[in-house]
């Protein structure tokens, strides 16, 4: 895949591989305190089957990106300013309420950060999951009840015909995080969005949580877009990354050149920010500062003032667009990287 | 306690989880070991019984006068006396229950389903739309409640249908402020988020989703506005804008009853236990099911 497009908007060309296109989208808040840009002109494409980690802070707009596919972001005071998304040919983004149901829960799906309140406390486990099939005429409620029989087996849940007639309350965290993607998959979906899946999750459960997406991935042959702002989580799990940072992506390459290589001094911050376990003693890196406020418009680079890389033409230049770098597949936000300026490989 | 003889690993839950418990048969259970509730749902029941029973349970007609008798104190033939008219008072409470107890139920179920669509609407579309419903229930609010049904009563003439529509019309305001509050805290729950992303079509997340998790409230409400509508009924019939007669409800015999206190107090004294013990039961009730349902607000 060509990513030099990604820094050419207007270029339309969908390779075969193509799922989904997402072109300039721009999403804003329209709050009493003023406009907050939340998504400023991200693009970005995910193909079928691939793995796509979006990575960034509280804040750096990547569940807002994801929201905004779907039309799912609060409205008002939400708006989508801009941009297209295009999901086999057709554009996400101009669809009616109606035409767009066609496509959610069935050819894509999506996944929640708190298991605890992603289902509904008042319906059985069955009704919930036979739910998506029903609405998308998927099945008729007899072959609905065993299709939810066999998903709720293969995300690993014992005794699953006695659970089928259980009610959220009586499962854990973790097993509901299972139910909740079995009813996401039911429908066997082309695209799966995972918003921070595991975030509300222990450690251990994280990693089971996290192999069973992996599993199905592979059963089911279908792409993930994996919303995180864990490192370790996207090393493990996806094949390229996208790092977003005040509404824009700033660095985007497959996952091994951007823990080797990266090309912005903000991926290479948030990877010393990782605890390590090799040098126990030594104190872990932060990141000065916190993300700036996305009312108004942010002059230059919006790393800028965090950076330790910075000079003075990084906060007075207009904001560097993503330009390749000499890594095949990789693209950076960094001027002065771009530029040759800047080698930001580990020792 | 003894301990289980053989822990078998297959069978990782207790057999009464078998069918998977609600929150609603946890509210259930609640519900029963709150002794007033229960006393006031089953008295309820009896009332309910013996008021639209009362064609059959009735000894005498409502109507039926026996001038030459006269207002009689209780006796055999006259369980709760007579009134003026000689009319024998049991049969008349009896039948004033059905009444009055009707006048609640339907009034309130009218007041239920327009100030719970309303509210879910308000509630679910939020913004603009939201703004510009409330302000109509505040507008409405404001109208004063006896200057509206003598109106309505002048307008329209006295019908017993105007009953509904007059205390309808006020009822529902506040049961859309608590659906409409209600909706927009479960707005913001993931489940709903997720219903959206499975292509739910609007309105089954409202009917499907947000109303039925609302339902708690919405039932407390129910009986604490049964007793409420009733007190408004027999409040109308005390300005004698009530049933005409000879039909009669609680509130046209406790004003009965009232005018001759002094020398016949058994007219007033029996209609209005009745509607007293009524009024209490439904009370107990509701505040049973507050105390079931919501296990937020039951800590007071």
């Amino acid at each position: 895949m060509d990513c030099a497009m990604l820094s050419i908007p207007e270029h339309r060309k969908i390779s075969p591989m193509s799922l989904l296109q997402v072109n300039d989208l721009h999403t804003s808040f329209h709050t009493r305190n003023g406009i907050v840009r939340a998504v400023q002109g991200v693009s970005f494409e995910v193909n079928k089957g691939e793995t796509l980690g979006i990575v960034g802070e509280s804040g750096s707009g990547k569940s807002v990106t994801c929201f905004s596919l779907l039309d799912l972001i609060p409205k008002p005071p939400g708006r989508i300013e801009a941009g297209e998304a295009l999901f086999g040919g057709k554009d996400l983004l101009t669809m009616t309420t109606a035409e767009l149901n066609q496509y959610r829960g069935d050819r894509i799906a999506m996944i929640f950060q708190d298991p605890m309140t992603s289902l509904n406390p008042y319906l059985r486990i069955e009704d919930q999951l036979i739910e998506p099939l029903l609405i998308h005429g998927k099945a008729d409620k007899v072959s609905a009840k065993n299709k939810a029989l066999e998903a709720l087996k293969m995300v690993g849940i014992q005794d699953a015909e006695k659970r089928l007639r259980h009610y959220p309350h009586e499962f854990s965290g973790g097993m509901r995080q299972r139910v909740v993607i079995a009813m996401a998959l039911i429908t066997e979906p082309d695209l799966l969005i995972a918003d921070e899946p595991t975030t509300a999750l222990d450690v251990t459960v994280q990693a089971q949580i996290m192999e069973l997406i992996g599993d199905l991935q592979a059963k089911m042959g279908m792409a993930v877009i994996l919303i995180t702002h864990d490192l370790g989580l996207v090393a493990g799990f996806c094949d390229r990354v996208h790092v977003m940072y005040a509404g824009r992506i700033v660095e985007t390459g497959n996952t091994d050149q951007l823990f080797r290589h990266p090309s912005h001094p903000y991926t290479q911050a948030l990877q010393r920010s990782i605890p390590s376990l090799r040098d126990q003693r030594v104190r872990l890196d932060t990141i000065d500062g916190a993300p700036p406020d996305l009312i108004g418009q942010i002059q230059g680079c919006a790393f800028a003032p965090r950076c330790q890389h910075r000079n003075d033409s990084c906060q007075k230049d207009p904001y560097p667009e993503l330009a390749s770098t000499q890594q095949p597949e990789q693209a950076s936000a960094c001027r002065r990287f771009i530029l040759g300026e800047l080698s930001l490989d580990h020792e | 306690m003894s301990l289980p003889k053989s822990i078998d690993k297959r069978s990782t839950l207790p057999e009464t989880f078998e069918a998977g418990h609600s929150l609603w048969s946890d509210a259930r259970a609640r519900l029963l070991k709150n002794r007033a509730a229960v006393i006031g749902g089953v008295l309820i029941v009896i009332l309910g019984i013996l008021s639209f029973g009362a064609p059959l349970i009735a000894p005498y007609d409502y109507a039926e006068q026996d001038l030459e008798l006269g207002p009689t104190p209780p006796s055999q033939d006259h369980w709760m006396g007579t009134d003026n008219l000689g009319r024998d008072l049991f049969s008349r409470v009896l039948y004033g229950g059905r009444i009055s107890l009707s006048v609640g139920i339907l009034a309130t179920a009218v007041s239920i389903t327009i100030g719970v669509i309303y509210g879910t609407v308000s509630g679910y579309y939020g913004g603009r739309v939201d703004r510009v419903m409330m302000r109509l229930v505040d507008l409405i609010y404001a109208i004063p409640f006896t200057i509206f049904v003598i109106l309505l009563m002048v307008l329209l003439g006295r019908q017993f249908i105007l009953l509904f529509v007059a205390i309808g019309a006020v009822e529902w305001l506040t049961m859309a402020r608590i659906v409409r509050a209600q909706v927009l805290h479960l707005k913001q729950q993931e489940f709903i988020e997720a219903a959206h992303s499975l292509g739910l079509s609007e309105m089954r997340i409202m009917f499907r989703h947000l109303i039925p998790n609302s339902l708690g409230p919405i039932i407390v409400y129910t009986t604490l506005t049964i007793p409420l509508v009733m007190l408004l009924e027999s409040f109308l019939s005390f300005l004698g804008l009530g049933v005409p007669p000879p039909m009669s409800s609680w509130g046209v015999l406790i004003k009965e009853g009232q005018e001759v206190m002094e020398n016949y107090p058994w007219m007033l004294l029996f209609p209005g236990s009745f509607f007293a013990i009524t009024l209490m039961s439904f009370n107990f009730l509701g505040d049973g099911l507050r105390d079931a349902l919501d296990t937020r607000a039951s800590k007071d």
